[in-house]
């Protein structure tokens, strides 16, 4: 008898999962931000494991993806405004702000968002926006490195990344030994990892498009970071949300900007091609 | 974030007896009072407890906010502008501070 419940609880068990999957596939909608279309699909570039990619605002609920439509309703736009202000202000011994070198944002920063992370011949290591910000305040300002996830380094982020709005993310994988770190990177998405023994591809590949609790699996892209969370009510940098996901794996976190997280983020952005820059992202 | 910025939107000109639309969003941390710190001690609640909108100081929109409403709260509202005039926003702090913000419209 007890077999036979526990046979029409699985067959239950089976039907409610397929009812979910066919209600968790991205919907089919425009994403428009203050009148410029942003490129939320894209063809994937070549050995991509899939043959489209997508954005996760695609993956997210009708309010949230209203939101993120609605620049003046945008929380993370309040980033970007605190991050002007960051870009405007004299720091350090040298008596410089960023504007001091690179004059207007909007027009020094305009592609800084698509194409990061770069090769750095100095470090001999990609950089990222974060760290790049760092580099200057150090070498040409004269002022200390912000620490990792400081609130001025996620804003200043934001507002960099801002300026890309649109832009379909490019990374330059000929350029020093960005290949490298690529295949490193790559090593590290598809390794599993913790005691529930995940890689990245388990749940944003193998199970794309499912749910995973109450959570809508997307891709997994990093073009939408720094993001607004409603979860937390604040912006999330990429390497938190790197650490957040490896945490849920019941895994060792790595450090932000270690090089196995820098592998993964030059891996993750490619994974990305041709998706606009979203920054700031509105995500659940 | 530190300090409470509000930002307002509200269209430019109007015609007389056209309704428009308000947003307005400030940011704030809207601290509830439930939570605890490291320590195990109770962070002390502070939020966002008020906000009123005036038009030519009639009152337009009010409403009283409690501590289960999200960080940097978002109003969306719709009023009737029957003559050029002044919008003035005010945001009212636990800690007794007031926020303010003064849009004009012109009715043509």
């Amino acid at each position: 008898m007890k077999r036979i419940v526990l046979a029409a609880l699985a067959a239950v068990a089976a039907m409610s999962g397929s009812a979910f999957t066919a209600a968790a596939d991205p919907v089919d909608d425009k994403l428009v931000i203050d009148d410029k279309e942003m490129i939320i699909r894209a063809p994937a570039p070549e050995g991509h494991p899939f043959e489209e990619v997508m954005s996760g605002w695609l993956f997210r609920e009708a309010e949230t993806r209203a939101t993120e439509a609605d620049s003046f309703a945008n929380p993370g736009m309040l980033a970007v405004e605190q991050g002007e202000e960051i870009w405007n202000t004299v720091e350090g011994s040298a008596g410089k702000s960023c504007a001091s070198c690179h004059n207007d944002a909007a027009e020094s920063m305009k592609s800084a968002g698509a194409s990061f992370p770069k090769w750095d011949p100095d470090s001999k290591k990609p950089i990222n926006v974060e760290l790049q910000i760092d580099k200057c305040r150090v070498k040409n300002m004269g002022a200390e490195p912000y620490k990792f996830d400081a609130p001025e380094q996620v804003a200043l982020t934001t507002y960099i990344k801002h300026q890309s709005l649109g832009q379909p993310v490019k990374l330059d994988l000929a350029s020093g030994e960005m290949q490298s770190w690529f295949d490193k990177g790559k090593d590290n998405y598809y390794n599993r990892t913790g005691q529930l023994n995940f890689s990245c591809s388990s749940c944003h590949e193998a199970s794309m498009g499912k749910y995973i609790r109450a959570d809508h699996l997307s891709q997994g892209q990093a073009n939408g970071f720094p993001t607004y969370r409603f979860n937390t009510g604040g912006m999330v940098s990429l390497h938190n949300r790197f650490r957040g996901c490896i945490r849920d794996t019941r895994a060792e976190m790595p450090k932000a900007f270690s090089d196995e997280l820098m592998a993964l983020e030059v891996y993750v952005t490619w994974r990305g091609t041709g998706l606009s820059v979203e920054t700031p992202a509105v995500r659940q | 974030m530190a300090t409470s910025k509000p930002r307002v939107k509200v269209p430019k000109t109007a015609s007389a007896g056209e309704t428009v639309v308000i947003k307005t969003l400030i940011s704030h941390e809207m601290e509830s009072g439930q939570r605890k710190d490291k320590d195990g001690n109770v962070i002390p609640r502070k939020i966002i407890n008020r906000f009123t909108c005036e038009f030519n100081g009639q009152p337009v929109f009010s409403c009283d906010i409690d501590p289960a409403i999200s960080a940097n709260p978002y109003f969306e509202f719709s009023a009737k502008v029957p003559e050029s005039g002044t919008f003035k926003f005010t945001w009212v702090d636990d800690d007794g501070s007031t926020y303010t913000d003064e849009q004009k419209i012109e009715v043509k």
